[in-house]
């Protein structure tokens, strides 16, 4: 059961069902969907679940979506409910604004963030002033969570796993403030396990709280996005060496969860914060500034380090694309250093 | 003849005229149910017929429009005079002049239709349904205020009409969002979305225009044409000042926005156009405002005083609609000043209430970030001040 992808999802849940009921000593098979499965699922559930949800953007219908995050919805859905837009981010963001003001549930995908900087007055201007849910978006060269996260009103979610796309975007649309969700495009075909409980159509995951990823003793490692796996990876190989990384992935930028940070920086009293943005008035950068703030300053055996991508715009040729941002080995490097062995 | 009667006998019991009761009742005979006048014919794009040439007006109809605009009028004027007193403070863009505009609209719609507009919005508040006292107490930053006073002039807001926008233009596609969402519902209403000759100038107000078109949204794009964009005449920032055509494939009217009447029935018509399903449609309202761009511009250096006393002494869009109503005996010269002082009153009431209010509590400053959430913490000047969110 383990190998059957997201995509035979309703046949597999007859299955599974019968499972239960013929052998209800197994425990329900947990399922690999890769993030653009579980986001598919996601708003797939939420159409269904309430009419006035509807989804425009570019090439989101016919094409079933320029990174198939879309697919198959049109067809089930069709023209009233799964809508292309010409290319006009200003105006078909100011057109999900203005039909969320007059009480529908729209997402509004830019096909990539940087498309969404066009419309970027409508999302904090209109959208921030205004009760109502917008953004599913992809991140395409440049991390925009610090830029979002920069203004009251938004809510703001960065998830890194299948888990996290299905469980976020399903709460961004029964949100009723505008959710901004940065995707991350690298992240789309990469499959994980999801849990039983994630293969619900209610299951949710609460905007505003981190989840460990892995438990540890000496330093606590904060990611968003991408990089939570990165993190991981580091984190396998150090324990070879003795060292427990606590790896927390914090799923939520806007309303951050410190709580989690501090209390895991309280145990471990090492920290270092990971992202793939630029590193002036990031996400690192604001956990730091927190951290001084509260209580966990005192626990800290060393100053705190902030893992970022290099401060260039993104270049093209692979070698300089592969050090601007941050890889294992890097996440490595400042683990060890912070914790000075 | 017995509407009349009762009308002036409801007046007398009502206790408004002074006068002794039959000097009254004389004085009604003389006044007739409605009149009929030849309004000015729309300029027509795309559009093989327009709005009528003749329009009725009811005597009833002809006092409440007068008594709206007059409203506007003076409250507008107040807002100048406490924005000189200081108690209005920041951005307040006023709209006395356009009063025929707001008055003439909401007469062509329903109040379950919607309307957006920019930030020269004062009378669309008016219109649709706040109060004088919670519009004023909102520019006087009172907890009185319409939005509680953390809006100010550019954010009021009440059912069906959004705002009061403030960047020139954003209203362009929220409209036509507003309008696609009465098209999925299924309602039959529309929404009017309004901007001014300058906002006509951006690329948002074009992807609206083609995505209303392309799916046919229930959406009445209305310029608000009076002639400058803040201190830039039309003929210096658009190279077509047509701007009932600027929807190019779109039909277009251009109408007088000075005559109540021409704008009442431009709109019925574009209204109904709009709600048979053929899609939206633009309306340029021809119009002009006799303050500044906004109080911090006097608006002289751009356009002559002969100019605004020439369009006061010819075309004010009140004494317009006041000699049509004495001169076609639909009312008395003395039944309008009646109004007049009533109006006065309502607004000095309102400015006394909008001036002695007391501003919203410290503690409310963080309330309201988001809807339907828990309580949380907001940061304040530093870390150590914190703030209570309530939504």
């Amino acid at each position: 059961m383990a190998g059957v992808s997201g995509l035979v999802r309703r046949p597999l849940q007859q299955v599974s069902g019968l499972l239960r009921r013929r052998f209800h000593q197994t425990a329900p098979a947990a399922l690999q969907v890769t993030v653009r499965e579980a986001l598919n699922q996601g708003m797939d559930e939420e159409l269904e679940r309430d009419e006035k949800v509807f989804l425009l953007g570019e090439e989101v219908a016919q094409y079933d979506g320029a990174y198939k995050v879309s697919r198959g919805l049109w067809k089930k859905y069709g023209d009233k409910r799964i809508i292309d837009t010409p290319i006009s981010e200003m105006g078909f963001a100011g057109i999900a604004v203005g039909a969320a003001m007059a009480g529908l549930r729209p997402i509004c995908e830019f096909m990539t963030f940087n498309f969404s900087m066009q419309a970027i007055d409508q999302v904090i201007n209109s959208a921030a002033k205004t009760y109502y849910m917008s953004g599913v978006a992809a991140q395409h060269s440049q991390c925009f969570a610090a830029w979002y996260g920069h203004c009251p009103g938004l809510k703001v979610v960065s998830p890194w796993n299948s888990e996290d796309a299905k469980g976020l975007i399903k709460s961004a649309i029964r949100d009723n403030n505008p959710v901004v969700m940065l995707e991350n495009e690298l992240m789309y075909g990469v499959p994980f396990e999801l849990p039983p409980e994630a293969q619900s159509k209610d299951f949710l995951i609460p905007i505003g709280k981190a989840k460990i990823e892995r438990p540890g003793t000496h330093i606590t490692v904060v990611a968003h996005s991408r990089p939570v796996g990165h993190c991981l990876e580091a984190a396998t190989v150090l324990s070879k060496e003795g060292i427990e990384c606590e790896v927390i992935n914090m799923r939520t930028i806007r309303p951050m969860d410190i709580e989690t940070i501090e209390a895991s920086v309280m145990k471990t009293n090492h920290l270092i914060t990971v992202e793939g943005g630029w590193p002036q008035f990031g996400v690192g950068a604001e956990i730091c500034a927190r951290i001084m703030e509260g209580p966990a300053f005192n626990f800290l055996d060393a100053p705190a380090v902030r893992v970022t991508g290099a401060d260039v715009p993104m270049p093209y040729a692979k070698i300089l694309e592969d050090n601007s941002v941050p890889q294992v080995k890097d996440i490595i490097f400042a683990i060890k250093k912070t914790l000075n062995v | 003849m017995k509407k009349m009667l009762v009308a002036a006998v409801s007046r007398v019991l009502s206790g408004v005229s002074q006068k002794p009761a039959s000097r009254v009742l004389v004085a009604s005979c003389n006044y007739s149910n409605d009149a009929t006048f030849e309004i000015k014919k729309c300029d027509l794009h795309h559009l093989e017929e327009g709005p009528p040439v003749t329009a009725v007006l009811t005597r009833q109809d002809g006092l409440k429009y007068y008594k709206t605009m007059q409203t506007i009028r003076r409250m507008e004027l107040k807002a100048d005079q406490l924005y000189k007193q200081k108690f209005i403070r920041g951005f307040c863009h006023l709209c006395d002049g356009q009063e025929a505009c707001y008055v003439g609209l909401e007469a062509g719609v329903n109040p379950t239709d919607h309307i957006i507009t920019s930030y020269r919005s004062h009378g669309f508040c008016y219109t649709r349904g706040l109060s004088i006292r919670s519009i004023l107490a909102e520019l006087t930053g009172r907890k009185g205020g319409c939005a509680k006073g953390k809006g100010g002039s550019m954010h009021m807001y009440c059912k069906n009409f959004y705002g009061g926008n403030g960047i020139v233009g954003a209203q362009g596609p929220l409209g036509a969002g507003i309008s696609l969402a009465s098209k999925y519902k299924g309602s039959n209403e529309i929404c009017l979305t309004v901007y001014g000759d300058g906002a006509a100038n951006q690329g948002q107000i074009a992807e609206a225009y083609n995505m209303a078109a392309l799916w046919k949204l229930p959406c009445i794009f209305i310029c608000e044409n009076n002639r400058y964009g803040m201190g830039t005449a039309i003929t210096r920032a658009a190279a077509s000042i047509d701007y009932y055509k600027r929807g190019n494939f779109m039909p277009g009217l251009k109408v007088d926005g000075m005559d109540v009447l021409c704008v009442r029935e431009a709109t019925k018509f574009a209204a109904d156009y709009c709600r048979s399903g053929k899609g939206p449609i633009v309306m340029e309202l021809q119009t002009y405002r006799y303050h500044g761009h906004s109080m911090s511009d006097p608006g002289v250096s751009y356009r002559t005083r002969e100019e605004i006393q020439n369009v006061r002494g010819k075309s004010d869009p009140i004494m317009l609609l006041q000699d049509k109503i004495v001169n076609s005996h639909l009312a008395s010269v003395e039944e309008l000043k009646e109004i007049d002082v009533e109006v006065r009153k309502e607004i000095d009431d309102a400015a006394e209430f909008a001036t002695t209010d007391p501003e919203p509590a410290l503690e409310e400053i963080a309330h309201h970030i988001y809807s339907d959430n828990p309580p949380f913490e907001v940061r304040g000047a530093n870390q150590w001040v914190k703030f209570k969110s309530i939504s």
